[in-house]
């Protein structure tokens, strides 16, 4: 293929990055996809010596390194146990781009992302009617994850147990100028995330009571775009920037201490991907930048360190409570090393916090991943379900919106009684049941 | 390259989804930890059973085909890395553990198995497999017997060797040979066992290995001594062995680890120490306690400024995260981290301390110290980037003289990593000329078309 060449420069942007490997091989031990094949292309070693050979001009066309570099599901378990710290999330996610840039998005990534994600309003609209005509080719299951599942077979929704739309997206039971609450505390300005707002609502809602609880003055602007993350996983830096640009000058207008959000994929892509991954931004973007990343926040760590939470009630005292177990999201504690906070959240809101085993372990979703390969995200995801049943647990917690969703399929498909909720409601009903 | 015949007859014996050949594929098993050229094989074959392995191997042997058995790739001495004309035989799906036996005290394992999980499988019973390489969360069984690979506990416990009971393995041929035994004393035959241990794939594959467990220690106590001069702390180890005393683990860190160590993980060391002895003492109850206590009188009678003996099992555990994560952190300093292992006498680890110092200074090179100074094995770690070439002679030449060094003390090449293809060219100023034809004899017997691992140990 003409271009190899070509190919090869654009890959050595990433030299002094992929040097680092000293290809020891200890991320054998903590990849969740390398568990389930133990092939070498399908852990971080193995993709980094793909890379490495592309650098080099050794293949005749990319095709082969992007379908084994796809393999993987972001969740940076391998740079969290990285003797040399390769900094492995960027090296992907900029070498995706550049393989992107380089062979063109499917058609359907065109849509998706170009016409559909780029633009904030148009989104908003398109799911909006989704979730009016989701009823007549899914049915609800009336269980435990309230999840639903298609009608007929459907090669798409593959038996999936998914979440459906929300009829009401968090967005529109906003006042039209966006919301702004007046505390006596610190001022936090939130942003939602997709998935929080067309699927989980329930989640802002809750941390909106929360934040009120504690007398957060809160801020949500309307008009949010997406945080850019599926556009990156895909390799569009185009889409990716132009959302970064579009959030960015959102948030700038917001006079606020924090910036929160209760999905750890968001605080984890605004925190560290906005500043490493946006191309080419002058001096004073990295600026803007980095200050914005130094404001985010993810929603527990907020609470806990900065606000300070109530003890609603002590759960050493009451042995009829609700057993929660916790699912540590790898964007909260392998890439912002959150873990203690939501699990104060849980008991401080009554619970008795149950550990399962291998809590922050991937769950398997990994976005995209789980659409292009849903058997092995299954078979990770499985796994998190049985580890999750094996603590005899009421309640699974999690906080981000795409574990939930996965966990959703995972229990659904097992038929299980367990309801999977995030930290805040739970906060939040205590709240309701303190009052 | 290989035939397409040959192609399809592996794919009949492994199934088609266990047969890689796509150049992709064949770059990811073209390294392992050794900082060497990578060699592309020509296929990845992945038995899933004893029949499919034999049969591959048999294949092999009719066909001239070069193999090359990879287990988790964490070779430290190249010793899985592939020909150009053979095939890389992965034991990632030989990975059970047949049996783990009580009361005779053994396990039975496939080569494949990960070395952690068998250690994690038998503490869970109050047993012991004390081998404990710096891999141990990833690398395989039939790896470290193949390597001989040590650990931090050689010193008291010996290395892999002292734990192999006997084996199976296939010839060249792809015959079932039996060694071994799962009776503590074996005196049939000749001790294959003792030979194949160490044989990095070059005289027969393994199949099923009988591990010796021992019972679990009932009590363990932790120490860090500090010292102002690494000579100290060199001479405390020398001090420690001939009191009669043997910790399970004695460890050195030398200023420049100790640097590394603390901007890395913040753990609280010394950073103006010039060395710290890290040390654990195992066993009765009644006795750790008394060896704990002369170990810190001799300690501070040798120089330490100060001896800590941790409370519990979080300051246990911080002392040994400060040794565990000395690679680590000597590994975010520069691009490439080149990791010796020549080994000396215990007695003379002090010599061998100054005289690395001195190695570093004249090649103008960094070199950080830390290792199993208990059982004379150093870890010299050379951190250089490969790409500057100039340096990298100069890399070349110190270790060079790393291992005249080790020699002219009467020590070897490598306590743990193994000879494989970085140390074969070094060998016969460790071994003399006749041990290596007497070796290239043996293997030519065994392997008359020389297609286990071809280059490794021996040279070409």
């Amino acid at each position: 293929m003409k271009g190899m060449k070509e190919l090869a420069n654009l890959v050595r942007e990433l030299e002094e990055q992929l040097v680092v490997c000293n290809r020891c091989g200890m991320c054998q031990a903590v990849c969740p996809v390398y568990e389930q094949t133990r092939r070498e292309a399908d852990v971080a070693r193995g993709k980094l010596s793909l890379l490495t050979g592309l650098m080099e001009d050794m293949f005749s066309d990319p095709d082969g390194v992007d379908e084994r570099l796809n393999r993987c599901l972001l969740c940076g378990s391998c740079a969290a146990n990285c003797p040399s710290g390769v900094n492995v999330m960027e090296i992907f996610i900029k070498a995706r781009a550049i393989l992107t840039e380089f062979k063109g998005l499917s058609a359907a990534e065109k849509i998706i992302f170009k016409q559909v994600l780029t633009n904030p309003g148009r989104f908003d609209r398109i799911m909006e009617w989704a979730s009016r005509f989701q009823g007549l080719f899914t049915r609800s299951e009336a269980n435990a994850q309230c999840t639903s599942c298609a009608r007929l077979t459907s090669r798409i929704l593959s038996g999936r147990h998914f979440k459906p739309l929300s009829a009401a997206p968090f967005h529109k039971t906003l006042p039209e100028q966006g919301l702004k609450t007046k505390g006596s505390g610190l001022k936090a300005a939130f942003f939602t995330g997709c998935l929080i707002d067309k699927i989980f609502p329930g989640v802002a809602q809750a941390c909106l009571k929360v934040l009120s609880h504690h007398k957060v003055s809160v801020i949500i602007p309307q008009d949010q775009g997406c945080c850019g993350i599926p556009a990156l996983a895909s390799g569009d830096r185009d889409t990716f920037n132009h959302l970064v640009e579009h959030n960015l000058a959102l948030f700038e207008r917001e006079e606020c201490d924090v910036i929160v959000t209760a999905c750890a994929t968001c605080t984890s892509t605004i925190k560290k991907l906005w500043p490493a991954v946006y191309r080419n931004p002058s001096s004073k973007m990295q600026k803007r930048l980095a200050s914005l990343s130094e404001k985010t926040m993810d929603i527990n760590q907020f609470l806990v360190d900065q606000v300070g939470i109530d003890l609603l009630y002590n759960p050493a005292e009451d042995t009829t409570s609700e057993i929660v177990t916790w699912h540590d999201p790898c964007h909260l504690k392998k890439s912002l090393g959150v873990a203690d906070q939501p699990r104060q959240v849980i008991t401080a809101a009554g619970y008795r916090l149950k550990e399962m085993a291998e809590s922050d372990k991937c769950c398997g979703m990994g976005g995209s991943f789980n659409v292009h390969h849903y058997d092995l995200s299954c078979r990770i995801g499985k796994q998190k379900q049985k580890n999750i049943e094996n603590t005899g647990c009421d309640i699974v917690s999690t906080g981000c919106p795409a574990c939930m969703m996965q966990i959703s399929d995972m229990l659904g498909k097992a038929g299980s009684s367990v309801k999977i909720v995030h930290p805040m409601e739970l906060y939040a009903q205590a709240l309701g049941k303190n009052a | 390259m290989i035939r397409q015949s040959i192609i399809k007859a592996l794919q009949k014996i492994v199934g088609k989804e266990n047969l890689l050949t796509q150049k992709e594929d064949m770059l990811t098993y073209s390294y392992d930890a050794a900082v060497l050229n990578p060699v592309i094989p020509a296929a990845a074959v992945i038995p899933e059973n004893t029949e499919m392995l034999g049969e591959i191997i048999a294949l092999c042997h009719e066909n001239r085909i070069p193999v090359t058995v990879r287990g988790s790739g964490t070779n430290l001495s190249g010793g899985t890395i592939p020909e150009t004309s053979g095939i890389v035989l992965l034991t990632s799906r030989l990975n059970k553990i047949i049996e783990i036996n009580e009361a005779d005290m053994y396990a039975v394992v496939e080569p494949g198995v990960v070395t952690a999980n068998l250690a994690a499988q038998v503490e869970k019973m109050g047993l012991f497999y004390p081998p404990d390489p710096g891999s141990m969360a990833v690398s395989t069984l039939g790896g470290n017997v193949a390597e001989n690979a040590g650990g931090l506990r050689g010193l008291k416990y010996g290395v892999t060797k002292d734990y192999v009971m006997g084996m199976r393995f296939f010839d060249c041929q792809g015959n079932h040979i039996k060694t071994g035994s799962k009776t503590v004393k074996c005196a049939t035959g000749y001790n294959l066992t003792g030979l194949m241990v160490g044989s990095e794939g070059t005289l027969g594959i393994l199949d099923r290995i009988i591990l010796k467990l021992i019972p679990a220690p009932k009590a363990r106590v932790a120490m860090v001594a500090v010292y102002n001069t690494i000579e100290q702390a060199s001479e405390t180890v020398a001090g420690i062995i001939s009191a009669r005393i043997l910790p399970a683990t004695l460890e050195i860190l030398d200023n420049f680890t100790i640097r590394a160590v603390e901007n890395f993980s913040k753990a609280g060391l010394p950073k103006d120490a010039g060395a710290l002895l890290l040390i654990e003492v195992d066993g009765h109850p009644a006795l750790v306690g008394e060896e704990a206590e002369q170990i810190r009188a001799l300690c501070l009678k040798m120089g330490a400024n100060s001896i800590e003996k941790a409370e519990n099992e979080a300051q246990r555990d911080r002392i040994w995260a400060a040794r565990r994560s000395a690679l680590s952190a000597l590994a975010q300093l520069k691009p490439t981290l080149i990791l010796e292992d020549a080994t000396v006498p215990r007695s003379r680890i002090p010599d061998m301390v100054s005289a690395i110092q001195g190695i570093a200074n004249t090649y103008k090179i960094d070199i950080g110290t830390f290792g199993h100074a208990g059982d004379g094995n150093l870890h010299p770690t050379i951190l250089t980037d490969r790409r500057n070439k100039e340096e990298f002679k100069r890399v070349e030449k110190a270790i060079e003289e790393i291992f005249d060094t080790a020699l002219a003390m009467g020590g070897t090449l490598s306590g743990e990593h193994g000879t494989g293809l970085a140390k074969a060219a070094f060998l016969e100023k460790e071994a003399g000329v006749s041990s290596i034809l007497f070796s290239r004899r043996l293997r030519a017997a065994l392997d008359p078309h020389n297609i286990l691992n071809p280059g490794k140990i021996t040279g070409a």
